[in-house]
């Protein structure tokens, strides 16, 4: 393995190891903030102050956890310049702005009410504290906006052009950025997944206070707060989720090919509901690609086209530029080999206006940038020795988006199987071990979820950090491989160890609390 | 002045405000490197909670301090975290633990003990302060890298930036670095003790923090007026109307010269950190010391970054090849962007005003004993 693909690799560890631990913070911040301010607008109605107690309760849970998600969230900022510098030159006049936006918006806006909903009880009016509760869930959500805006523009890079002069891209349409289909879908469907998150871990944990049969009234008020905000999440995760994949579909079809395993589309594409992939299954073999799968008929052409007999390209189709007409005719397009034999071409006719550049020669200049201008859409391309470097970890991709999918599914099933109990056989959900159990078990598996939609969302994009324009070996800093894996090593410790103590922290403060009158709140 | 010149210009306004509101703002990190100062809990609780409350400001700072670096001038961005790969990581590391142990230190479980997390907070406030010092020291005293954007056409080796092989631990221990490095870290303990004595009502915690005044102030001053002799003292690179880079003997003290306002914005600013440590030491009663050090402090560390990127100085000088030196104008943001943030960038007094409404109602009754007994209250 040479120095730049070790580079590479330790590099995007670093990134997934951070991201991944991020993931595992905000989403229970998106959620939890929104409940705990649902709850204090009850209290702030009726002045029942065990509204109080419970409103407190989850305050405090919601503050242990969100010490960490910051702690996380600013390596990742620090990340694009300390780790993938060439990325924050290339795209940096796009990418870039979001970030300072996301900062001045929402980040000031998170940090200064935050304080005054955890310090102001006592020192504000209750209507100013209730809106900072408010107004920091609302920063959060604001936050994760336009990071979510820059990782869409990632997926799908619109609203701007090539800069020759400077080597750059430079935006030319905010807008195209915010409004494009893929950041739309994405925001809703990563914060409200974060609504879904937070429901259960509430509903989990109030669940082992029922099942301890300690502070009862709580346990119940917090299910049904849980509840609803759960099942409002996971309709829309649901919804947007269907719409990602019909976006997907159009800016990244070889992630979707890699999502379903489909090597060879056709039209009429049935899609896996569940399967086991053929390990010795490779590129351009006959293999079978499953050992087994349950296929449900049509299901992929309807997910990602909206109709059951529209042709979804596979892995192989892609990579031979190849679709198919409902009627059966094949149609040719730009093959990846061509696509590299271009990239290479819009590499040289670079080098050329650099050239002329340098020498003053401004015929030199117009002529290749025309040339650039004719392949610049497959720039990216040109980093590639060979076709295969474009396909994703297929294992990976297929594997998380299907855990993705199953368990999405579950929980849906779950919010209403709670909410029925809870409201209507409340004596069984306060009494039936089974229920309560499910709920706790359910606790590990929608974090599972959580970050198997991530895995499926940067997995299955690689090997691009900007789709078709920058893979990720053109976005490194140019730093030794050992001192990546150093830092790696380092943060992976202490992301390790912190986490360990905010679980243990976090069940301390459940478990004492749980002896207490929680509703007895000051 | 072309409307992209102004724009220019016009941001790197903007970074000076943030790199000024960062540095007041580490009072929270100078106080945490006085948590050990004393053994008494009571006494520390008190300290700790004063600076919670503030944390996530200075934080928060950092973080747009960043975003707004990489979105106006984002070759600084790619050049400097890639390149002085070493400083930066230890600089996040301190943060990422300061995250975490305010809301830790004390909670039950936390496996580590309180005293780990106030060593956390600790190492936070030395290595914040003296390597974020150390980080703007580059901006007069130079770096170790060349920038070669036809790099990136090299399949092998893409990256356009390249440092010295030490990543960072080169501008570490960089003699001139380290003078405005530790005049930071003392004038950041000097101002977390105005800020003590001006939100902590207690006798015993009023004396110390004066007494800490007297020393870190002293230090500070010795180490800032140093460092302002050896600047003054410097060459500098200019760019020149062609495009080339020259050096120019006593560069910054010929632009403090050519840009009148940014000496009187550094005198301004000395006589107002001045005043306040006088005021402190001498008068048991003065509590405001805060304030006119912060306002100083703040004129102060705009003047530097007004004469460190303005006039035609590269702000960050390369020592190894000078064309590659990085200006507001070869490194900034496009046209296009820079307008859309300066847009987005109206909403600043809005942000600054709820930043000191909610600051003055937290602040509005000191920290007590009392306080800190209450079990109801939430506490760090």
């Amino acid at each position: 393995m040479n120095e730049l693909t070790t580079l590479v690799d330790w590099s995007r560890a670093q990134f997934a190891l951070t991201a991944m631990y991020h993931w595992l913070f905000v989403p229970l911040t998106l959620g939890l903030s929104v409940i705990v301010a649902i709850m204090e607008t009850i209290y702030y109605k009726t002045h029942d102050s065990d509204w109080l107690g419970t409103t407190k309760f989850w305050m405090t849970v919601f503050g242990i956890n969100f010490a960490m998600g910051v702690a996380t969230g600013i390596i990742l900022e620090f990340e694009f310049g300390t780790n993938w510098s060439n990325y924050s030159w290339f795209v940096g006049d796009i990418f870039g702005a979001p970030l300072a936006i996301e900062g001045l918006l929402a980040f000031f806006m998170e940090a200064t009410f935050i304080a005054v909903m955890f310090f102001g009880w006592k020192k504000v009016s209750p209507r100013f504290h209730l809106t900072a509760t408010w107004l920091t869930a609302i920063g959060a959500s604001l936050s994760a906006l336009w990071i979510l805006v820059a990782n869409s523009w990632m997926q799908y890079p619109v609203g701007m052009e090539f800069n020759p002069y400077e080597m750059r891209n430079v935006m030319d349409d905010f807008w195209a950025l915010v409004m494009s289909p893929v950041a739309i879908n994405k925001f809703f469907h990563s914060v409200l997944s974060g609504w879904t998150l937070a429901g259960v871990f509430v509903i989990g944990v109030s669940c082992w206070l029922l099942l301890k049969r300690r502070n009862v009234a709580t346990a119940l008020r917090s299910i049904k707060v849980a509840g609803w905000v759960g099942l409002i999440g996971i309709l829309a995760t649901l919804a947007t989720g269907d719409g990602s994949a019909k976006v997907v579909s159009e800016v990244q079809p070889m992630k979707l090919a890699a999502m379903e395993g489909l090597y060879r589309g056709e039209c009429g594409q049935s899609i896996t509901a569940i399967g086991i992939l053929n390990p010795d299954k490779k590129l351009g073999d006959d293999e079978q690609t499953y050992l087994f799968d349950i296929s449900i008929p049509y299901g992929l052409s309807v997910l990602a086209k909206g109709h059951t007999d529209e042709f979804v390209p596979g892995i192989e189709d892609l990579l031979d530029g190849i679709e198919l007409t409902q009627e059966g005719d094949t149609i040719k397009g730009v093959s990846y080999t061509e696509r590299i034999e271009r990239g290479r071409a819009a590499h040289e006719s670079l080098r050329a206006f650099d050239l002329a550049k340098a020498e003053g020669d401004t015929t030199g200049m117009v002529l290749a940038h025309a040339d650039l201008k004719k392949n610049f859409e497959y720039f990216g391309y040109g980093y590639f020795d060979s076709v295969e470097e474009a396909v994703p970890n297929v294992p990976m991709v297929f594997y998380s988006f299907h855990i993705m999918v199953i368990l999405g599914g579950y929980f849906l099933l779950f919010y209403l199987v709670v909410l029925f109990f809870v409201y209507r056989r409340e004596k069984i959900m306060t009494s039936s071990k089974l229920l309560h159990l499910l709920a706790m078990i359910s606790i590990p598996l929608v974090w599972i979820c959580s970050e198997a939609g991530w895995v499926t969302a940067e997995v299955g994009r690689q090997p691009w950090v900007i789709e078709g324009l920058m893979p990720a070996k053109a976005a490194v800093s140019d730093i030794p491989a050992q001192s990546v894996m150093v830092t790696f090593m380092l943060f992976a410790v202490i992301f390790t160890g912190l986490l360990a103590a905010e679980i243990s922290i976090m069940l301390k403060y459940i478990s004492r609390k749980s002896k207490e009158n929680i509703d007895n709140a000051k | 002045m072309s409307t992209y010149e102004l724009l220019q210009s016009y941001w790197w306004f903007l970074i000076s405000v943030l790199g000024a509101a960062l540095v007041f703002l580490l009072f929270v990190q100078g106080g945490q490197t006085l948590l050990f100062s004393t053994r008494s809990d009571i006494q520390r609780t008190m300290m700790v909670n004063s600076l919670g409350r503030k944390w996530e400001l200075s934080f928060t700072t950092l973080v747009v301090f960043g975003g707004a670096f990489f979105a106006s001038f984002p070759l600084f961005y790619s050049t400097s975290f890639g390149g002085a790969y070493w400083l930066w990581i230890l600089i996040l590391l301190g943060f990422v633990l300061q995250a975490v142990s305010y809301e830790f230190r004390k909670k039950k479980g936390n496996l580590f003990g309180p005293k780990t997390f106030d060593a956390f907070l600790c190492f936070n406030g030395v290595i914040g302060c003296i390597l974020l010092g150390e980080a703007v020291g580059m901006f007069f005293f130079g770096a170790e890298f060349t920038v070669q954007k036809g790099n990136l056409l090299d399949a092998s080796s893409p990256a356009i930036s390249s440092w010295a092989s030490t990543h960072g631990f080169e501008a570490i221990f960089n003699w001139k670095n380290l003078l405005l490095g530790i005049a930071v870290l003392f004038l950041a303990r000097m101002q977390a003790a105005f800020y003590f004595i001006n939100t902590i009502d207690d006798v015993k915690a009023q004396k110390k923090q004066r007494k800490e005044v007297l020393i870190n102030g002293a230090t500070f001053v010795l180490f800032f007026v140093v460092f302002l002799i050896v600047l003054l003292l410097s060459d500098g690179y200019q760019v020149e109307s062609d495009g080339s880079i020259s050096v120019v003997a006593n560069k910054y003290f010929h632009n403090f010269i050519d840009m009148w306002w940014s000496l009187i914005a550094l005198l301004v600013g000395v006589v107002l950190v001045l005043y306040a440590y006088v005021r402190t030491i001498m008068s048991d009663e003065f509590k405001s010391g805060i304030w006119y050090s912060g306002i100083g402090t703040a004129l102060v560390v705009m003047s530097l970054f007004w004469v460190a990127g303005y006039n035609n100085t590269p702000y960050y000088p390369s020592l190894t090849d000078p064309a590659s030196s990085l200006t507001i104008s070869n490194s900034s943001s496009s046209l296009f962007t820079l307008k859309v943030m300066s847009w987005v960038t109206v909403i600043i007094p809005f942000v600054v005003a709820y930043i000191a409404y909610a600051w003055y109602s937290l602040n509005k009754k000191p920290i007590t004993q009392e306080e800190m007994n209450d079990e109801s209250e939430h506490k760090y």
